[in-house]
């Protein structure tokens, strides 16, 4: 049984309960960084770090948290493990560090962080909670890097830098970029189409209204 | 001088549409845009604290944070950097803010306070916010400027929740696709919306 539990602890957030598609959480900062492959696998890998440890830190002093003040105790554990994020980033990877400019920061800001740690790390064990926030962070990171796929191979013709299809024109290629996925419209189209997909595949996730 | 400011609120408002174009503040701003009165009442909320928030943000980066800027207290401090404490204070003070609008209302307007509601704390984690301090920062704005640049975001903001909110209003009498039911078709409309907002980027002024 506990096995199990884990398992849907870092499982369900992918499919099953998608924290972007159906939660409706983190949406905010994430989709400005999906132009390159590059930068949205490092936001992804930041906010799944943050995401676990932070429901982790949480989860262990669970029962010492007063409750008047636990917005702000959430709040200060979760500032901090983005600001040891953002200096390693400016530290080893300054190019995509100025890329991300303020998306790194607004990580504290993101729903799925604060989402998980008052929703789901208040009330279970230390693995659990860690697990949870994988889970979460990669269900993120999995509509994340689908939406950058495309953005960047429509957009660019490239993928994570590499040229994959030879522009038109001067480099004397076939495909003409598609200017529009540059452009941030383009992502909520993306999503709007993803959730499409997920809700045909699983009929259950579809709302009334 | 005035167009230079004018220029600033119109930018921030349209074409740098911190919801739009930078996508901050999404997750309030799909749950919340259901109906047009209770987004009326979020998107005042946002743009009072985000006139406030970001010119305070401003004098504590001024005075505080930023390399060397403590000189103004001491001459010896003049090599003292805490620019990384920036995240972790700007937030203090959104919190902060927030939590003294909500008494102040309050106490003074108790109608809007309950108009207001479950919203004001909300915005602590709106990261409209929270984007808008940083972009300040980012961008060097002066003082007066920051100020403009505060209101023109927090109305932009209010102005595209608004918008989607009346035509989520009018989506109920139309036929939806069942896998884009709700949350789907509300992204293409901001999409599209987008688009819409993006077609002022030409203007100078």
């Amino acid at each position: 049984m506990p096995v199990l539990k884990a398992r849907q602890a870092l499982l369900d957030p992918i499919f099953n309960n998608n924290p972007i598609a159906l939660q409706i959480l983190g949406i905010c900062s994430a989709l400005a960084v999906t132009v390159q492959f590059e930068t949205a696998l490092v936001m992804s890998i930041a906010v799944v770090l943050v995401t676990a440890f932070s429901s982790a830190s949480v989860s262990l002093i669970r029962t010492r948290i007063p409750t008047n003040i636990r917005i702000i105790v959430q709040m200060t554990i979760i500032a901090s493990l983005v600001i040891l994020v953002d200096q390693f980033l400016r530290a080893y990877l300054f190019e995509v560090s100025r890329q991300l400019s303020v998306f790194v920061g607004l990580i504290i800001t993101n729903c799925i962080v604060m989402g998980r740690a008052e929703g789901f790390a208040m009330k279970n064990n230390v693995w659990l909670s860690f697990l949870d926030g994988v889970g979460n962070g990669l269900g993120y990171a999995f509509i994340l890097l689908v939406v950058a796929f495309f953005r960047e191979l429509l957009g660019s013709g490239s993928l994570y830098g590499y040229q994959l299809l030879a522009l038109a024109g001067s480099e004397g290629g076939w495909y003409v970029r598609n200017g529009l996925m540059l452009l941030p419209p383009s992502a909520f189209f993306l999503i709007g189409m993803i959730i499409w997909a997920i809700r045909t595949w699983k009929p259950e996730q579809v709302e009334e209204s | 001088m005035l167009e230079h400011y004018l220029s600033l609120f119109l930018t921030a408002v349209f074409v740098e549409n911190l919801a739009l174009a930078f996508f901050l503040g999404m997750c309030t701003f799909l749950a919340v845009s259901k109906t047009v009165k209770t987004a009326l009442g979020l998107g005042l909320a946002v743009t009072v604290i985000q006139t406030i928030t970001i010119p305070a943000n401003h004098l504590l980066h001024t005075y505080f944070l930023q390399p060397g800027a403590m000189v103004w207290i001491d001459p010896s401090y003049a090599d003292v950097d805490l620019s990384f404490l920036g995240l972790i204070c700007y937030i203090g003070v959104i919190a902060a803010m927030v939590q003294i609008l909500e008494m102040t209302l309050d106490r003074y307007f108790p109608p809007l306070y309950a108009t207001l509601g479950i919203f004001l704390p909300l915005i602590t984690v709106n990261c409209a916010i929270l984007g808008g301090s940083l972009f300040m920062v980012e961008r060097g704005y002066s003082h007066s400027e920051s100020i403009v640049f505060g209101f023109g975001t927090g109305f932009g903001w209010a102005l595209a929740l608004v918008g989607l909110a009346g035509i989520r209003e009018k989506l109920k009498y139309s036929d939806v696709p069942p896998g884009l039911r709700g949350l789907g078709i509300t992204f293409i409309i901001v999409g599209l919306m987008s688009l819409a907002f993006m077609s002022f980027a030409g203007i100078q002024l």
